[in-house]
């Protein structure tokens, strides 16, 4: 039971801190909030459906194709909606919270809902690790989470392009002065953080069934764990996914599943009494330098 | 509290931004209607030094006295109240309002309400005489103009006017003369002059040094955030290390 | 023969708020028509209106407090996303009064609007001091985990709600009370806006440093502004609890959220009369296309990108030139 929770928690916390990452680095990168995150989500888990059951296309190409047309559907947000407000930012916030709760009602509307829509596994099968089993696709899970963080990391902090994200990001205006283009780097993160929606739902999305829901739960998810991390940092969405994934298993295996909606609930509550702008977030009171 | 006792006294204050040590164990003190000048090359931490004193930023170490009261990272919204008004290097007027509505946000605060023993009075009234005050030309109607509308001379003395609409016993002026015209500025100094007869204690900092050193008491240096001379205007100037900082800046 | 286009402003002289030298009753007229018209057409004329659409205009009633509710927080700087957490707390507060202290509505609803109010303002004050889309993000979480905490922990009523709760003493009371704190939130928020505390609050929005080095406390003047957005919402939330005679779940969920926002950025933010004018739009409107079902929400999202990205400005701002200006063509030789 406890090596159970321990392994579970850490599947959960992988689980969260994937469903996360997109949303954040785009934010990271270009300042952007992507609030049709969870539509992204859900679009590219349909895609690929509809690419595999529709069309009879095979499920590795389905499953890139769906990821590509993600990326390219972020891109498409940014020079369509997000250029023309770019800077205000809660212009972005209302366009793309608007562009989003339309993608997820039209899938609603044209009757996505029901038990046929899932993806299926990677792989099939399972692991035994003492007595506690594991199915492969939560593996995967775990090592794909472990691999894209990794990347992500080592891409902000060591490449050439991450360095230029990261100066964007810290002072625009500067940037600019540098020859850095900051309408195709808001574009790339658009890109980047739908393609990691992408990825997130075509690994996740195996373990249940395809649903609109699932799409606000995405961004639910993705907002508690960037408001507890600290919207912005990488090592913060680590944090805080560790500690929520761990505080809901522990809290579904020795108290009740259904007070684990609560450990995400109190946890936000905590940090935003204690640190309001989370436990690694360097959120600016005041409006400028002075 | 006796006369002795400096008007603020700042002890080793320091506050350093992820590694660049914007100040650093700073100390003086300031007496009672005293116009202390503050240089220093830019980024020496003259601006920062301010934002400590006025809580718009946490200090690291050290402490800020103010009457002999402990005021050390206090809001803003306090420190105000307790008579320490400042004006901003960058001016950052509500451009959208006219002129003279500006100065109802400070004509609102507690302080200014404590003042006139709960009682507001015409805010507008009050606005068009301050800003007559600092030279808005009353017949003109320059006070009715939108502040966007307004060039710069206009605007750092409304941002003086702002401050003195707190009836404040410390003026705080970042830079007030920079970006001004001489004649601009000629026009300005004879203000802070009437308000050094009035008794206020006055903290400036330039770097028209000239305009500076004919109203200064007193001058003080900073470097990389370090207090590197400070005394009277001619012995500063006479200082090896403040030579140094001044020419190496700009060579 | 050659035209081109004149544009006249009418009326400087009687809009100019300050200076009231009204000449005519022509120009006492034009600038009392606009005013009169919400008044007017709420309080006199709706009632004369059918059971079916009487039963609309009041629901639009919600939606329009909701909206001028957004509007006053973003008065101040804050977007919300989650006006369905005002919303819901308000009927979940009014209901439980009713449902466990059989308190009556005439009760109920003063409460709920006062605790509503407090309890939604200290949920979301630690927030309101950092800038950016914290607020938004922090309003749109809230109501989706509380909803989903009732469902899981069943508290109130879990998933069934609290129901058969006392209804207005009246269809007209109902009506009348709705119209009424339409009316006074329009002009009540418009007034204060216009005084010298709606320029403190609007200066917090331009420039907070600006407020800040005034010596005045932005947390609490913000805090107020969150109260009053709150109390408005959860005014709503009363009184649709006791039109439903029920307070449940979907209080908390995404519509009460989108439609508002959707008004109130059709309408034209920061004038009150904008939401209002946007929710009498769209509401209406969304009861025509009930048979579209899931589209409408679509059609909320669509409206609201197109306004934010096309039209900021709204539909009230552009009207209100239009009154203010004669346009016509003139001959040129
Ligand atoms: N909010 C801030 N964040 C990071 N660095 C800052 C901030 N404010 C000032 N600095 C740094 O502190 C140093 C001192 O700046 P400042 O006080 O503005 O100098 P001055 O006013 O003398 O020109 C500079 O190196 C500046 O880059
Ligand atoms: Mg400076």
């Amino acid at each position: 039971m406890f090596l159970g929770t321990i392994v579970y928690g850490f599947i959960n916390s992988a689980i969260l801190a994937l469903l996360s990452m997109g949303f954040n680095l785009t934010f990271g990168i270009s300042g952007v909030a992507n609030f049709a995150y969870g539509a992204v989500y859900i679009f590219s888990g349909f895609l690929a459906w509809i690419l595999m059951h529709s069309w009879g296309v095979p499920y590795f190409i389905s499953v890139l194709a769906a990821i590509f047309c993600s990326g390219c559907v972020g891109i498409l947000m940014y020079y369509v909606v997000i250029i023309r407000v770019k800077g205000l930012s809660l212009s972005e916030v209302m366009a793309t919270f608007g562009i989003g709760m339309a993608v997820m009602e039209l899938f609603r509307y044209f009757d996505f809902v029901g038990f046929r829509y899932t993806l299926p596994v990677f792989v099939d099968g399972s692991l035994s690790f003492g007595e506690v089993y594991i199915d492969y696709q939560r593996v995967l899970i775990a090592l794909i989470a472990v691999c894209l963080t990794g990347f992500i990391y080592v891409f902000t902090h060591h490449t050439r392009v991450g360095l230029a994200f990261r100066a964007i990001a810290q002072d625009e205006r500067t940037a600019l002065t540098f020859g850095i283009d900051s309408d195709r780097i808001g574009a790339f993160s658009m890109a980047f953080g739908s393609a990691l929606a992408a990825v997130a739902a075509i690994v996740i999305l195996p373990l249940g069934t395809i649903a609109v829901e699932g799409g606000y739960e995405v961004l639910i998810n993705a907002l508690a764990v960037c408001i507890v991390g600290g919207l912005g940092s990488t090592v913060g969405i680590l944090v805080a996914s560790v500690l929520i994934g761990y505080a809901q298993t522990f809290t579904a295996n020795y108290l009740e599943p259904h007070w684990m909606i609560l450990v995400s609930l109190i946890a936000i509550a905590v940090v935003l009494t204690v640190k309001p702008s989370g436990l690694f977030g360097r959120q600016k009171e005041l409006e400028e330098r002075i | 509290m006796s006369s002795e006792t400096p008007l603020l006294q700042v002890k080793d204050l320091s506050k350093s931004f992820g590694g660049v040590m914007a100040v650093a164990s700073v100390s003086f003190d300031l007496k009672r209607g005293e116009l202390l000048g503050i240089i220093g090359p830019n980024g020496s931490g003259k601006t920062t030094l301010v934002n400590l004193i006025t809580g718009f930023v946490k200090s690291d170490t050290g402490r800020i006295l103010y009457e002999g009261r402990d005021i050390t990272g206090w809001p803003p919204y306090k420190v105000v109240d307790l008579g320490i008004a400042r004006t901003f290097q960058m001016v950052r007027p509500f451009y959208q309002l006219p002129a003279f509505k500006n100065l109802i946000v400070p004509l609102c605060s507690p302080r200014v309400k404590k003042l006139a023993g709960g009682r507001y009075g015409d805010r507008d009234a009050v606005a068009l005489d301050l800003l007559e005050e600092v030279g808005f030309e009353r017949d003109a109607f320059v006070s009715y103009k939108l502040a966007g509308a307004l060039p710069q001379g206009y605007l750092k003395r409304l941002e003086l006017a702002k401050s003195m609409a707190l009836r404040p016993d410390l003026f705080i002026l970042d830079e007030l003369f920079s970006g001004l015209s001489l004649a601009e500025v000629a026009g300005i100094v004879p203000i802070i002059e009437k308000m050094r007869i009035q008794g206020k204690t006055i903290i400036m900092i330039e770097h028209r040094l000239k305009e500076l050193f004919r109203i200064a008491d007193r001058v003080m240096v900073l470097n990389y955030g370090v207090k590197i001379a400070e005394g009277q205007a001619q012995e500063v100037m006479e200082d090896e290390a403040v030579k140094k900082a001044y020419l190496g800046s700009e060579g | 023969m050659k035209k081109r286009k004149e544009r006249i402003d009418r009326g400087i002289k009687a809009r100019s708020e300050d200076v009231f030298a009204l000449s005519s009753f022509r120009e006492m007229l034009y600038l009392l028509a606009p005013r009169a018209l919400p008044v007017l057409g709420l309080l006199v004329f709706a009632p004369l209106l059918g059971a079916y659409w009487r039963e609309i205009l009041m629901s639009t009633a919600i939606y329009a407090l909701l909206a001028m509710s957004w509007d006053m927080l973003v008065s101040v700087g804050l977007i919300s996303l989650g006006q369905s957490l005002f919303y819901g707390i308000g009927s979940y507060v009014a209901g439980s009064l009713n449902h466990y202290l059989s308190w009556p509505p005439i009760l109920t609803i003063p409460a709920a609007t006062v605790l509503g109010g407090l309890i939604c303002t200290l949920f979301l004050l630690p927030v309101v001091r950092l800038r950016g889309i914290y607020f938004a993000m922090v309003t749109l979480v809230l109501p989706l985990m509380l909803l989903r905490l009732v469902e899981a922990t069943r508290i109130l009523g879990g998933t069934e709600g609290l129901t058969g709760l006392d209804p207005f003493p009246g269809q007209l009371t109902a009506w009348y009370v709705l119209q009424a704190a339409v009316l006074v939130t329009l002009f009540g928020f418009r007034r204060l806006m216009g005084s010298d505390y709606g320029l403190i609050i609007k200066g917090i929005d331009d420039s907070d440093r600006s407020v800040m080095s005034a010596g005045i406390n932005i947390h609490w003047y913000k805090a107020q502004v969150l109260f009053l957005g709150a109390s408005v919402g959860s005014f709503a939330g009363a009184c649709g609890t006791h039109l439903d005679m029920f307070a449940g779940m979907p209080g908390f969920a995404l519509d009460y959220s989108i439609m508002p926002i959707a008004a109130a950025v059709v309408g034209g933010a920061g004038t009150f009369a904008g939401p209002l004018l946007g929710a009498f739009i769209l509401v209406p409107l969304s009861e025509i296309l009930r048979a579209l079902g899931a589209l409408r929400i679509v059609f909320y999202g669509v409206f609201l990108v197109i306004f934010v990205v096309v039209l900021p400005e709204g539909i009230f701002h552009y009207c209100r030139r239009k009154y203010h200006q004669i346009e016509r063509w003139v001959e040129v030789e």
